[in-house]
């Protein structure tokens, strides 16, 4: 199978399952996210959003079922996670930036140890998307001299340099003041309009009806509706799909 | 969600993970048996193997003389303890000392810092016969005499001085946000170091403060200068009636097995406790 076949998706969530101890977080997932596409997963907390962005990237290790990434079954434990990983991008919620390294060194750590550019190309590169990102000036800063927005643009062009074929996100606005959550979403939505594969989990109603492809409802540990976010929000078919979205609308939030 | 059946495709991948991780647990004994055997074999083919032999491990003259060190290690393990128990009190006092604010506090932060720059700058063995010989020259009445309790205080001395300064790197380690967390909550500045601060330093400086306190236990040995009876005269003492070295030996692996079991079960209490941060994922 190759990348450029259409009838395949990018990323193809089969019937996963993960559970801590007793506590079964995804308990049969499905999922398929095709090229270019934008997909948002909405869901009440303990849903299982995180938990299924953290199983994409290899950072938790599946109980059952397959996740298929750019033709390749990455759940299997032959496969190279670190070579996956490099091809996947994650955003985090409380953004996790090294905070011992400048701005700069934390967008080229990866182009340099794991992608091995040169310093020069991973700095003019780091630079760039920087600018991008509206942080150049910021390049030589430590991120503890940022707010809670800039850090998380850093940890969006970190995570962006690297060109990756998909990009989580994972309720990358939760921990902003809602003054800085404008600046990210802006920024998610550029990305997304150049066409870059993405799953995003967020609260972010509003977010979601205007960049999404498809809104994923989680419930239970699966998908319980998935559709074109006019229907999935406008005008769910699911009765819990419905309770959840109008305790959204009473905390304010669509 | 109890009727969950693993897939085929899930149970081959556990197979798989456990053949690995089955050879790799070959793969890392076999090479251990390997390096053991070289080393084993260099060593016993060595011209001067046999007199070694004789000399070190000759376990059957020094088997005897066990029931002695024994005798001789209560004696190390009484200095040990008093003094770990000193140490830990002072340190923290002194550690507490150096990380206080504000102009008020300067004499007392200079004199914590002039000490421990000091007894952590002097070699122990200088300490050792500063306190256990300089002291009774003095010829003073009220102080202690014995080299038992002198020897103590020299080690104390010492060691409290690398413990305060363990202790005041994990004070300083834990984010300024915990204090600010527990001030606003209507803590006092003592009530925050005591209830919030400290405790979170004491587990991340763990593994150092142990570090210390094994330092300890052999330095424990230095107090024979003062012709304390410990375990490492004993061994000297038995060593120099048969011209044997085994006594030795036998005197360093009492200490090998004292320590071990220390350190297994305060990383088995930080793990449970979880005191090492997440630890343990998959990454």
């Amino acid at each position: 199978m190759t990348s450029l076949d259409k009838t395949t998706p990018l990323l193809w969530v089969r019937g996963v399952r993960k559970a801590f101890d007793t506590n079964v977080v995804l308990s049969s997932m499905d999922l398929e996210v095709g090229n270019g596409e934008c997909t948002v997963l909405i869901g009440a907390s303990g849903s299982g959003k995180s938990t299924l962005l953290r199983c994409i990237n290899l950072l938790e290790v599946v109980d059952d079922g397959v996740i298929e990434f750019d033709g390749e079954d990455i759940t299997d434990p032959r496969a190279d996670a670190n070579q996956i990983r490099a091809k996947i991008g994650i955003v985090f919620q409380a953004f996790n930036l090294f905070p011992h390294l400048r701005v700069i060194d934390n967008v080229t750590l990866a182009r340099r140890r794991v992608h091995r550019i040169g310093r020069e190309q991973a700095e003019a590169e780091a630079l760039a998307m920087l600018d991008r990102v509206g942080l150049r000036e910021k390049a030589h800063a430590r991120p503890d001299e940022l707010s809670g927005g800039q850090q998380q643009r850093v940890a969006i062009a970190r995570a962006l340099v690297n060109k990756p074929r998909l990009m989580l996100f994972d309720e990358v606005t939760s921990a902003l003041d809602p003054e800085l959550v404008g600046e990210v979403l802006a920024l998610i939505k550029d990305v997304r309009d150049e066409g870059t594969t993405m799953l995003l989990a967020t609260h972010e109603m509003g977010f979601a009806k205007q960049a999404a492809d498809r809104v994923c409802f989680l419930d239970g540990g699966r998908v319980l509706e998935s559709g074109p976010p006019e229907q999935v929000l406008g005008d769910p078919r699911e009765a819990r799909t419905r309770q959840f979205l109008s305790r959204i609308i009473d905390a304010g939030r669509l | 969600m109890s009727d969950w059946q693993p897939s085929a495709l899930q149970l081959e991948r556990e197979a798989y993970r456990k053949r690995r991780s089955l050879r790799s647990g070959w793969v890392a004994f076999g090479s251990t048996v390997v390096v053991l055997a070289v080393v084993g074999l260099v060593v016993t083919n060595s011209p001067g193997w046999p007199a070694f032999r004789h000399s070190f491990l000759d376990f059957r003259v020094g088997w005897h003389d066990l029931p002695g060190l024994f005798d001789a290690l209560w004696t190390n393990v009484q200095i040990m303890v008093v003094a770990e128990i000193l140490i830990l009190v002072f340190a923290t006092g002194i550690a507490v000392v150096r990380t206080l604010q504000g102009p008020v506090f300067f004499p007392l932060r200079v004199l914590a810092t002039i000490y421990t720059d000091v007894f952590r700058g002097m070699p122990l063995l200088i300490v050792l016969y500063l306190v256990v010989y300089g002291l009774p020259s003095l010829r003073t009445s009220w102080l202690p005499q014995s080299p038992f309790v002198l020897g103590t205080l020299a080690l104390t001395l010492t060691y409290t001085a690398y413990n305060a300064e363990v202790l005041r790197a994990g004070i300083l380690s834990v984010h300024p946000s915990q204090r600010a967390a527990a001030r606003s909550l209507g803590l006092s500045h003592p009530q925050t170091l005591r209830y919030v601060v400290f405790p979170q330093a004491v587990r991340r400086v763990l593994p150092a403060l142990l570090n210390d306190f094994v330092s300890l236990q052999k330095d424990t040995s230095l107090v024979s200068i003062g012709s304390v009876l410990e375990i490492a005269l004993q061994a000297e003492n038995d060593a120099s009636r048969d011209f044997l070295f085994v006594h030795y030996v036998m005197a360093g692996l009492i200490f090998v097995a004292l320590t071990v079991p220390l350190t297994r079960y305060t990383d088995y209490l930080a793990i449970k406790r979880g005191w090492y941060g997440a630890g343990g994922g998959v990454v």
